[in-house]
């Protein structure tokens, strides 16, 4: 249906009609999140559209400049709000590299299971709104259950559930407790089932194949000039993963391999998240079966909080406790960049340190940012139906729009 | 370090004196290039096979200590081989005007936008350089350091005792 819409585009007819402009947005339900597109419409046909973001913008950069290290991992949570332990993993490793601390295997990979589930939910929420905006309610609904058990796997970690702040500089605050564990390993088994159902229901449904093939595609080179990453760069045939490319927190030790589209449209991106779920939980079973002994943290007594038995009967613990939770701990001066796959892409943090107690400079390299700017490209001559497909397939998430 | 000897020659053979200063910032290249210069040196690293720095992860601004000059910071990288390196140009605050990159990169549209919206840097030739994330009707540049977060002239705050 969309490819007779394409071919129907003619330059020339344009020009000599009248416009109708329409704003879709900023809070429109069909957009999942605050994005305004002023739309020029020759009937149900998209001429131009004019995106204008900003709606949510936090001023996270000026507030990082004041807080310390630590402090800065709840407005991490709120980038992709979707996968916010990807972004605090993400955060710590940078502030790792900059410490130059070695992490302990055995916390790289609970912060890989932790950042594989995280990518599931991301991935079940993405999938089950393009179904919705298909018009296919039922997977949302039937899938969107596992997404809870997810959540309640982060809320036995860290007692959060959507802007977690899990983990701490250096590794993790304890052991895993064995009521986290029983409920990892029952969504293991268990989630496989759900995924496949949900798989029956879209995967090869005639409906929704006809819907989405040739919907808002993006070809490869268009993709990488506007720098997309993640599935979004996957789906449209470039096998870029910087979990392959540059391996953090122990990926190299895990095998999987990177689900790659031909054609980059809606169809394709659907696929490759579908079946990059299948691999995470590949690497969270593979994770499970390897994990190492050893501790939980590194050796980082200026950032991580002692044990409170040793605060109340032991002067230098007493003494880092003060620190920490004051943010009193100084930071070696240095720059790094560092970036980890997040849910929708490459997401980077560029630090600049120049000694002091809080960052310098910290900018976040937020993927759907900078993707989006494609956007009204995408939509340029298809139905308004098709782009807020298009939109929804992109997984644009508001928070990490405007941080 | 192979990496930066590689680049740094071809730089220096091609931009002779433009190139500031080159050194390893943790695993990463860095470059310093002179602003007049910048523009071609993007171009080449783009065009150039051997280096092929095809894809621009990332671009953004910054305000140096001293408060008087600013900054823009280019993330480039080589997909195929896996490489990457940062670039960097500061420019006087009071005429912080540099090339536009968006005729190589469609991409550096809105990342140049924002530069701007925070730091003020002017991008010529940018098709459409206005706030993105601001409101148009700010008349400032909030992320350079003579803004600070907080008002400096509240009374009811005493944080003398933590040395800020």
């Amino acid at each position: 249906m969309s490819k007779e819409t394409n071919d129907t585009v003619n330059k020339e007819v344009f020009e000599e009609k009248e416009y109708s402009t329409l704003n879709l947005g900023p809070t429109h339900p069909a957009t999942h999140g605050i994005f305004q597109n002023v739309l020029k419409m020759d009937g149900e046909i998209i001429h131009e559209a004019t995106p204008t973001i900003g709606y949510i913008h936090r001023a996270f950069e000026k507030l990082a400049e004041r807080r310390p290290y630590a402090q800065i991992t709840p407005i991490t949570d709120r980038l992709n709000y979707c996968s916010s332990p990807i972004n605090n993993m993400g955060w710590y490793m940078t502030v790792e590299k900059l410490l130059g601390a070695e992490i302990p295997k055995r916390a790289q990979y609970h912060r890989v299971i932790i950042m594989e589930l995280s990518r599931i939910a991301d991935h079940i929420i993405c999938n089950s709104v393009i179904g919705v905006d298909t018009g296919a309610m039922t997977g949302f609904l039937y899938i969107f259950q596992w997404r809870e058990k997810i959540y309640e796997i982060f809320e036995e970690i860290c007692g959060a559930r959507l802007t977690t702040n899990i983990g701490r500089i250096g590794g993790f605050d304890s052991e895993w407790k064995k009521s986290t564990w029983d409920k990892i390993h029952a969504f293991i088994a268990e989630f496989p089932k759900a995924l496949t159902e949900f798989a029956n229901l879209l995967e090869r449904n005639k409906i929704f194949m006809d819907r989405t093939i040739n919907c808002g595609p993006i070809s490869a080179e268009m993709a990488l000039e506007y720098s997309f990453t993640g599935p979004n760069l996957r789906a449209a045939g470039i096998d870029y993963d910087v979990r392959v490319m540059n391996p953090y927190s122990s990926y190299e030790d895990f095998t999987f391999t990177v689900p790659v589209g031909t054609s980059g449209d809606t169809y394709d991106r659907f696929m490759v998240r579908q079946h990059e779920m299948w691999q995470s939980l590949e690497i969270i079973k593979q994770a499970i079966k390897k994990m190492p002994e050893g501790p939980m943290h590194a050796d980082l007594p200026d950032f991580f909080l002692p044990p409170k038995e040793q605060v109340y009967n032991n002067m230098e613990a007493l003494i880092y406790h003060f620190k920490i939770v004051m943010g009193e701990t100084d930071i070696p001066k240095g720059e790094v960049y560092h970036c980890v796959e997040g849910g929708n892409g490459e997401l980077g943090f560029y630090l600049i340190s120049d000694g002091g107690r809080t960052p310098f400079r910290l900018h976040f390299r937020r993927p759907c940012f900078i993707y989006y700017q494609a956007y009204p490209e995408m939509v340029k001559g298809i139905m308004l139906s098709d782009a807020i497909l298009t939109m929804s397939s992109m997984n644009v998430i508001a928070g990490e729009l405007d941080a | 370090m192979e990496l930066l000897n590689q680049v740094n020659e071809k730089l220096n053979a091609n931009f002779a004196g433009q190139v500031v200063s080159a050194e390893m910032l943790y695993d990463f290249p860095v470059f310093t290039i002179k602003t007049e210069a910048m523009h071609d040196v993007l171009k080449f690293l783009k065009e150039d096979a051997e280096l092929n720095f095809h894809f621009l992860t990332d671009l953004t601004g910054m305000q140096t200590a001293d408060e008087k000059q600013l900054g823009v910071i280019y993330h480039l990288h080589n997909m195929p081989k896996n490489l990457r390196i940062r670039l960097k140009t500061f420019m006087d605050i009071h005429k912080p005007e540099l090339p536009t990159a968006t005729d190589l990169w469609p991409a550096a549209n809105w990342m140049e936008r924002e530069t701007y919206d925070f730091f003020g840097v002017r991008f010529k030739g940018h098709p459409n350089l206005k706030r993105i994330l601001n409101v148009d009707e700010m008349d400032i540049f909030p992320m350079r350091k003579e803004y600070p977060l907080e008002d400096q002239e509240r009374t009811d705050k005493d944080n003398s005792m933590f040395g800020r």
